[in-house]
């Protein structure tokens, strides 16, 4: 494995403060750089972005449809627009501005999806955003990105703001700990990352649910022998099928982990295309149910849908056929 | 601004328009007639837009948030050498570009509408642009008046307003009617005038198929400095051709041979009576 398997190493920031703060670095040297808010510098921690570059910030206020349609047309006038809202209201008030201002005319916003998923926790579900992959994978002509920790927030951002095409970039304000040391693992978008190679199972996630399955994967390996291949699979769309076979080709079982219903998602996604590639084997998609989730915070919400290291430990096991129960442990 | 010249292009397009639409078999053929004069004075008199500049950042911007009239659309960006005009025997057929409402894969439209309610914050984010690059092109936008019960419309005058757009400017074509009937019966938005000045906006009003009150007020622009301006065009819907003037029905009604022929005989005495 070339992960660390330093299960008590420090976590580093939320991926939420490496956008804010590569978003200063970006905007200091290019100034056709502008965030747009919705009343949402404070949650977008873009309080000193706004200080520092008052001309490079347009406050909407909250109203996500304008904000959305605005940023399309500064985009159109060439300005590289970081439209920055919770992914919850981002991506369902102002889907229909998503769709025809931005993916259908094709201005390349870079839309900022903050607190996605269940990150706001208790506030409950009109806070939460567990359908943005789900209605944006059916809208032609927007990438999807789930960057999954540190180093892939700061590629992401720093990509997207070269990049002249739409795309949606969604991510959580928990500090995230590195995936891998291992500095020639790259970032590019629509290329997964193989974070753990291993031939037993495939554990294909994304987001801030990648750490929690490779922290399962480590434990697999060490108490139960299993090698997992562990896939950062930042880019939801488009999907690396190219990664997706390989490790589909080369393991007994697939998993998918993401903070989102578990319908439209990375899931589905890939189950499509396993399905539709003759690959017929144990197949588990690990999200939200159906339903409005139960109260807690994110860790506890994630907990009890077993989005979490033990949840992801123990469905390997049984998608392997083999016995959960911690006492026939070897 | 050749009245004259300007009067017969305004009959021309609007026989080219029903000609499209009866081609077609589809379009919006009231709306169309209600705002092709609006456009008629903007494309030939006020817009620095040209298929030589439409690639220039400094290029006027005109953004047709009624979609729907895309014909009227066509017809002037056909007239203004975009692209041939024989392309629009194609309009709505199997695989043409030039589809019910206006896209980008046809030169010299600016965004890709049709859903209501969007052409004012993208107007607005592109104003916005001009200021920050302290660029002089101003920014155009065409609303219907059965659109402005969409509440984004509302969020885009507020910014509008925050933002001093002096250099944007809406134009409703108020032909007071929508698909199920009279603007008024449906969701009653009068008096627009008042609403938008509310909203911080310097309001003219004009009679939307008078050319010279047109290009009169386009010249005026911008109506007060630090304000958006909005143009509320009285306009009179399937304006030009008497049976369908005024007429709900005529919001998406195709005329059939007959209709075409009386339409085509009224417009043509219309241009005899000029020439
Ligand atoms: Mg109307």
């Amino acid at each position: 494995m070339s992960a660390s398997t330093d299960n008590q190493k420090m976590p580093g920031k939320a991926n939420l403060d490496v956008f804010s703060g590569t978003l200063q670095v970006l905007a200091q040297a290019d100034r056709e750089i502008l965030a747009v808010t919705s009343d949402s510098r404070g949650s977008g921690k873009l309080v000193a972005f706004g200080q520092k570059f008052p001309a490079q910030i347009i406050e909407i206020g909250i109203a996500e449809q304008n904000l959305v349609g605005v940023a399309a047309g500064l985009a159109s006038a060439g300005k590289k627009v970081f439209a920055v809202s919770p992914a919850c209201f981002l991506t369902a008030r102002a889907l229909e501005q998503i769709k025809n201002d931005i993916a259908y005319s094709d201005n390349p916003v870079k839309l900022i999806g903050i607190s996605a998923g269940v990150s706001y926790g208790a506030l409950g579900s009109t806070h939460h955003s567990l359908h943005d992959y789900a209605v944006l994978r059916c809208i032609n002509n927007i990438m999807i990105v789930a960057p999954a920790d540190n180093f892939e927030t700061e590629q992401a951002i720093t990509q997207a703001a070269k990049l002249n095409k739409p795309i949606y970039i969604r991510f959580g304000k928990k500090p995230m700990s590195l995936l891998t040391e291992d500095e020639s693992n790259g970032f590019e978008f629509g290329k997964g990352r193989l974070i753990t190679e291993g031939n037993d199972i495939a554990i294909i996630a994304t987001g801030e649910t990648v750490y929690p399955a490779l922290q399962a994967a480590i434990k697999l390996q060490a108490i139960y022998n299993i090698n997992a291949s562990v896939i950062s699979m930042h880019t939801i769309k488009p999907l690396d099928y190219a990664l997706l076979k390989l490790v589909a080709a080369n393991t007994k079982a697939v998993i998918t982990v993401e903070e989102h219903s578990i319908y439209g998602g990375l899931g589905e996604a890939c189950a499509s295309f396993l399905l539709e590639n003759g690959y017929h084997k144990p197949f588990k998609i690990m999200g939200i149910p159906d339903e409005y989730t139960v109260t807690g915070s994110q860790t506890e919400i994630l907990n009890h849908y077993g989005i979490s290291e033990d949840g992801i430990l123990k469905m390997s096991l049984q998608l392997l056929g083999l016995n959960t129960d911690e006492k026939t442990k070897p | 601004m050749n009245v004259k010249k300007m009067a017969i292009r305004s009959i021309t397009y609007r026989q080219k328009i029903l000609k499209y639409i009866v081609g077609a078999n589809a379009g919006h053929t009231g709306g169309s007639l209600s705002c092709i004069d609006i456009l008629n004075v903007l494309y030939n008199e006020v817009l620095n837009v040209s298929p030589q500049n439409f690639n220039s950042p400094n290029r006027d911007r005109y953004i047709q948030s009624k979609g729907h009239c895309v014909e009227a659309l066509y017809v002037v960006l056909a007239d203004k050498g975009f692209f041939p005009e024989d392309d629009l025997h194609t309009m709505c057929r199997y695989k043409s570009h030039y589809i019910g409402h206006p896209t980008r894969k046809v030169y010299g439209v600016e965004q890709n509408t049709g859903a209501l309610g969007h052409g004012l914050s993208l107007s607005v984010g592109t104003a916005i642009a001009a200021k920050l690059d302290n660029k002089a092109y101003k920014v155009f936008t065409l609303m219907g008046d059965g659109e402005l019960p969409e509440g984004s419309n509302w969020e885009a005058a507020l910014t509008a307003a925050h933002y001093k757009l002096d250099n944007l400017c809406a134009i409703i074509d108020k032909n007071s009617l929508q698909i199920t009937g009279p603007t008024a019966d449906v969701c009653n938005t009068d008096p627009i005038d008042e609403k938008f000045e509310s909203f911080g906006w310097e309001v003219k009003h004009v009679n939307g198929h008078s050319l010279q009150e047109l290009k009169q007020v386009f010249d005026e622009l911008p109506f007060k400095k630090g304000k958006p301006s909005l143009i509320i065009a009285h306009t009179v819907k399937g304006n030009g051709v008497s049976f369908m003037q005024n007429q709900t029905k005529w919001h998406h009604g195709v005329p059939d041979k007959e209709q075409y022929s009386i339409a085509v005989k009224e417009l043509d005495t219309a241009l005899a009576a000029i020439i």
